[in-house]
């Protein structure tokens, strides 16, 4: 999974812009409540990932995801107390104690599992749509001076996935292929994650010894905003607008424990159209995307 | 003018540095000063100091590394404890091992602008710099290319070209051959060459391979355990390494001094010329009758037999290049077989196909059992928190690691993790049948090869077919009797060792050049001069 340039306005809009609707749509995602919300964000970073032309990438993130929502559903099922319709009694199960299995702890499980999942699958879109080399040269622009923190943000993804293709590519030649199914790729997991700062620090050096430390602020001309850095930015910040209002308002709330409480459909459908909506709008133009 | 008379471009004073959690400092008080315009090799065993004192030259260490740093380091007058690595980087160029983590931007003419914007040139000057660095690497055709869609030695010319860019009055690099093909490793050291006589820039060059850079050298300094323990002109090197550290000459020094010949020559052209002097012309030998090195589709009888069979084999990328046209190979049990030719020939597809990684896009792979396949880093094999978790007791103790069970399979040395990879993937109540291992001499010292060579060597006398993907024709001397070359994703040579390697350019060791093909490896070249008599000038 790696940045390409693709005709489509978010590949068009520069990185400030496209980084800002991708991490808006991703605290929209942290900040709701509402399942309904969840699912309408969801859907829209996918069409969203349609609209970019790297709805495969995200999608397949996406999917990768899903058995992990469902395990943190599992877990909290498992060891969350509260909730106060029971479904099963199953009794003392080791290391939980007492357990009994409630309505509210699987829909909060389930609803905690869908964020990440919405989070996950946002961060896929900026990985595969948001150029990084214009990443790169903003944060430049506003003098991080830490080459790691700029490799952590720009670099890592698509260096971790090549190097757990690798991994991946040398587990099948152990003779025992590293264990089975789940256990084999949990293995690969934790080599890739256990070597991630090892990696980031090596490209963090290159980028010390091109002198990236010492990049004057503002070195670079400046670069006209297009229609799509407009668009976009725009778009981000109503998308972080909106979030803030239903938060504090509140507009559709939800309350998983002691028992579930929901504010109306209602508004929670209003709500995620409108999140929809202002995402999707900067889609509709197509000009000078190539 | 001499060399010495100018003002040093580098000067390291008592330098002792021991890297963060390291228990022996990987340098011990090291005093060097390298003038400018200097052509400097560093030469030594893995783990000698090499890669660190670079480090410290470009400030990384102890920026970047932290631990304990005591001395003083000067680049260009820059004293690095109070010039971080991107001040110093205006003075000197870095170019490491590894050439995926160093080409950090999506495009080569990205690449190449971005240390020029990060020292605040305007728009054309940043212009003007790529195409200059893009002109003297011949990279122009590529500038617009995608990084991700280049080859290892592409790649490596990218990075060079960026640590070039703004024209730095030192350029650091620390093995850059090592991943590179002959063709590709030869075409850099003699860029090197040209930028240090051209354009006087002072080159320090880290190499295992001393062959390729001595003649271009005005001085090599060895490192052993952190300390320097030579720092001599290529032809006083030579006779220092004959008696205090014989791994370390060149094949043609080792052969003139097996042959009782001295002084060692630095190179081909030296020593043909220091035996003709004597009287000795080994002209290019007259090849057989009939081309035994022409490949040809195995019989039936012989693929029967044999341990691996590629019949007909095809790679075709889905919307991509073809990797592998037609390959027709059989290897028998106990051959060894090494695969050559340059970055992209389809040596690793072909390694990949044997063990089942990839499936032919037409044609059939057959191999009459197991097949153990050591991929290119060691490190991605390493799955676990001890040594004794990764194989078997009865696997380590096949390639000598039983002592070391209990230790983090990181912390081991890189001769020892390849050690561990290997066992890991023979590992199996079912013996391989063939054993394929990709590049394994990468960043090797010449000793730790010849254990490979010898532990390779007895895994084929125990049945098991050895397939070997290797750019070092001395190694693939050594190890192999016979030799595939490759190119454009076909067998183009296919015969032994004797045969493929003593009549190339590029893929022929250095004894095969200056005997004319009449011996591959120092010893056997030795033989040859002892027999022609070679007389005193």
């Amino acid at each position: 999974m790696r940045y390409r340039r693709r005709a489509s306005p978010l590949h068009a809009a520069r990185a400030a812009a496209g980084g800002a609707w991708c991490a808006a749509l991703a605290a929209a995602a942290l900040a709701a409540q509402h399942p309904i919300v969840l699912a309408a964000l969801a859907l829209t970073v996918l069409a969203g990932a349609a609209g970019a032309g790297v709805l495969r990438e995200v999608a397949r993130t996406a999917a990768w995801m899903v058995p992990w929502a469902l395990v943190i559903a599992l877990v909290n099922v498992l060891v969350v107390r509260e909730g106060l319709t029971v479904l099963a009694r199953v009794g003392e199960v080791p290391p939980f104690g007492q357990v009994d299995l409630t309505l509210e702890a699987l829909v909060y499980g389930l609803l905690f599992g869908l964020r990440l999942l919405v989070v996950a699958a946002a961060f896929a879109l900026f990985t595969v749509a948001v150029d990084p080399d214009d990443l790169l040269r903003l944060m430049r622009r506003v003098s991080v001076r830490s080459a790691l923190a700029a490799t952590l943000a720009t670099r890592l993804v698509p260096v971790l996935a090549s190097d757990a293709r690798r991994i991946e590519e040398a587990r099948r030649c152990r003779a025992d292929r590293g264990g089975d199914g789940a256990a084999a790729r949990l293995a690969v997991l934790r080599a890739v994650a256990g070597g991630a700062l090892d990696r980031a620090l090596d490209v963090a050096a290159t980028l010390e010894v091109r002198g990236y430390g010492t990049a004057r602020r503002g070195a670079v001309g400046a670069r006209p905003w297009s229609r799509h850095d407009l668009a976009f930015a725009g778009s981000a910040t109503a998308i972080a607008l909106l979030t803030i209002v239903a938060r504090t308002a509140p507009i559709a709330p939800f309350e998983p424990y002691p028992l579930i409480e929901a504010g109306g459909a209602g508004s929670a459908v209003a709500l995620g159209v409108a999140l929809a909506l202002v995402a999707l709008v900067p889609f509709t133009s197509r000009r000078g995307i190539a | 003018m001499s060399l010495s008379a100018t003002a040093p471009v580098l000067e390291l004073d008592r330098v002792t540095y021991t890297y963060a959690g390291a228990t022996a400092p990987s340098l011990r008080d090291v005093s060097l000063a390298v003038a400018e315009g200097e052509f400097v090799v560093l030469a030594g065993r893995s783990a000698g100091g090499k890669s660190t004192m670079l480090r410290a030259a470009s400030g990384l260490v102890p920026h970047f590394h932290g631990g304990t740093f005591a001395g003083e380091v000067r680049v260009g007058g820059l004293d690095t404890r109070e010039h971080g690595p991107a001040e110093v980087a205006r003075i000197a160029g870095s170019l490491f091992q590894d050439p995926e983590a160093q080409v950090v931007l999506t495009t080569v003419r990205a690449e190449l602008a971005f240390p020029l914007e990060n020292r605040g040139h305007g728009a054309a000057a940043v212009a003007r710099g790529v195409e200059e660095a893009a002109l003297a690497l011949g990279i122009a055709h590529l500038l617009d290319r995608a990084t991700n869609e280049l080859s290892g030695g592409e790649l490596q010319r990218v990075a060079l070209g960026a640590a070039l860019a703004g024209r730095p009055r030192l350029v650091l690099l620390d093995e850059p051959t090592s991943q590179l093909d002959p063709v590709a490793g030869d075409e850099l050291i003699w860029l090197l060459r040209r930028l240090n006589e051209e354009w006087g820039t002072t080159i320090v060059l880290a190499e295992h391979r001393l062959e390729r850079c001595l003649p271009a050298a005005d001085r090599v300094v060895v490192l052993a355990d952190g300390a320097i323990a030579c720092d001599a002109p290529p032809p006083d090197f030579l006779a220092w390494a004959a008696d205090a550290s014989p791994e370390l000459q060149t094949p043609v020094a080792r052969m003139f001094h097996g042959a009782g010949i001295a002084p060692a020559p630095t190179g081909v052209k030296e020593a043909r010329r220091a035996l003709r002097a004597r009287g000795v012309d080994l002209d290019p030998a007259e090849p057989a009758d009939g081309d035994t090195s022409a490949p040809s589709r195995p019989g039936r009888r012989e693929r029967r037999a044999a341990a691996l069979v590629f019949d007909g084999v095809w790679h075709e990328r889905r919307g991509g290049a073809t990797v592998l046209r037609a390959v027709d190979l059989a290897i028998a049990p106990g051959e060894r077989v090494a695969l050559m030719g340059r970055n992209g020939a389809g040596k690793s597809t072909l390694l990949r196909h044997a063990a089942g990684l990839m499936a032919p896009s037409r044609g059939t792979v057959t191999a009459a059992g197991r097949v153990a396949l050591l991929l290119q880093d060691p490190n991605d094999y390493l799955l676990h928190e001890r040594v004794g978790d990764e194989a078997s007791a009865e696997a380590l103790a096949a390639v000598g690691l039983e002592h070391l069970v209990d230790r983090h399979p990181h912390d081991l040395s890189g001769g020892q993790r390849q050690r561990l990879a290997l066992a890991i993937v023979l590992d199996s109540p079912q013996p391989a049948a063939v054993i394929g291992l990709d590049e394994p001499t990468r960043g090797m010292d010449r000793a730790a090869k010849a254990a490979l060579a010898h532990r390779l060597n007895a895994f084929a006398a125990g049945g098991a077919a050895v397939v070997v993907a290797t750019h070092d024709p001395e190694f693939a001397a050594e190890v192999a009797d016979r030799i595939v070359l490759l190119a454009d994703g076909r067998p183009i040579a296919d015969g032994p060792a004797a045969s493929v390697l003593a009549g190339g350019w590029y893929f022929a060791t250095e004894t095969a050049r200056v005997t004319g093909g009449r011996a591959l490896l120092p010893d056997a070249g030795a033989a040859v001069l002892r027999g022609r008599e070679v007389a005193a000038p």
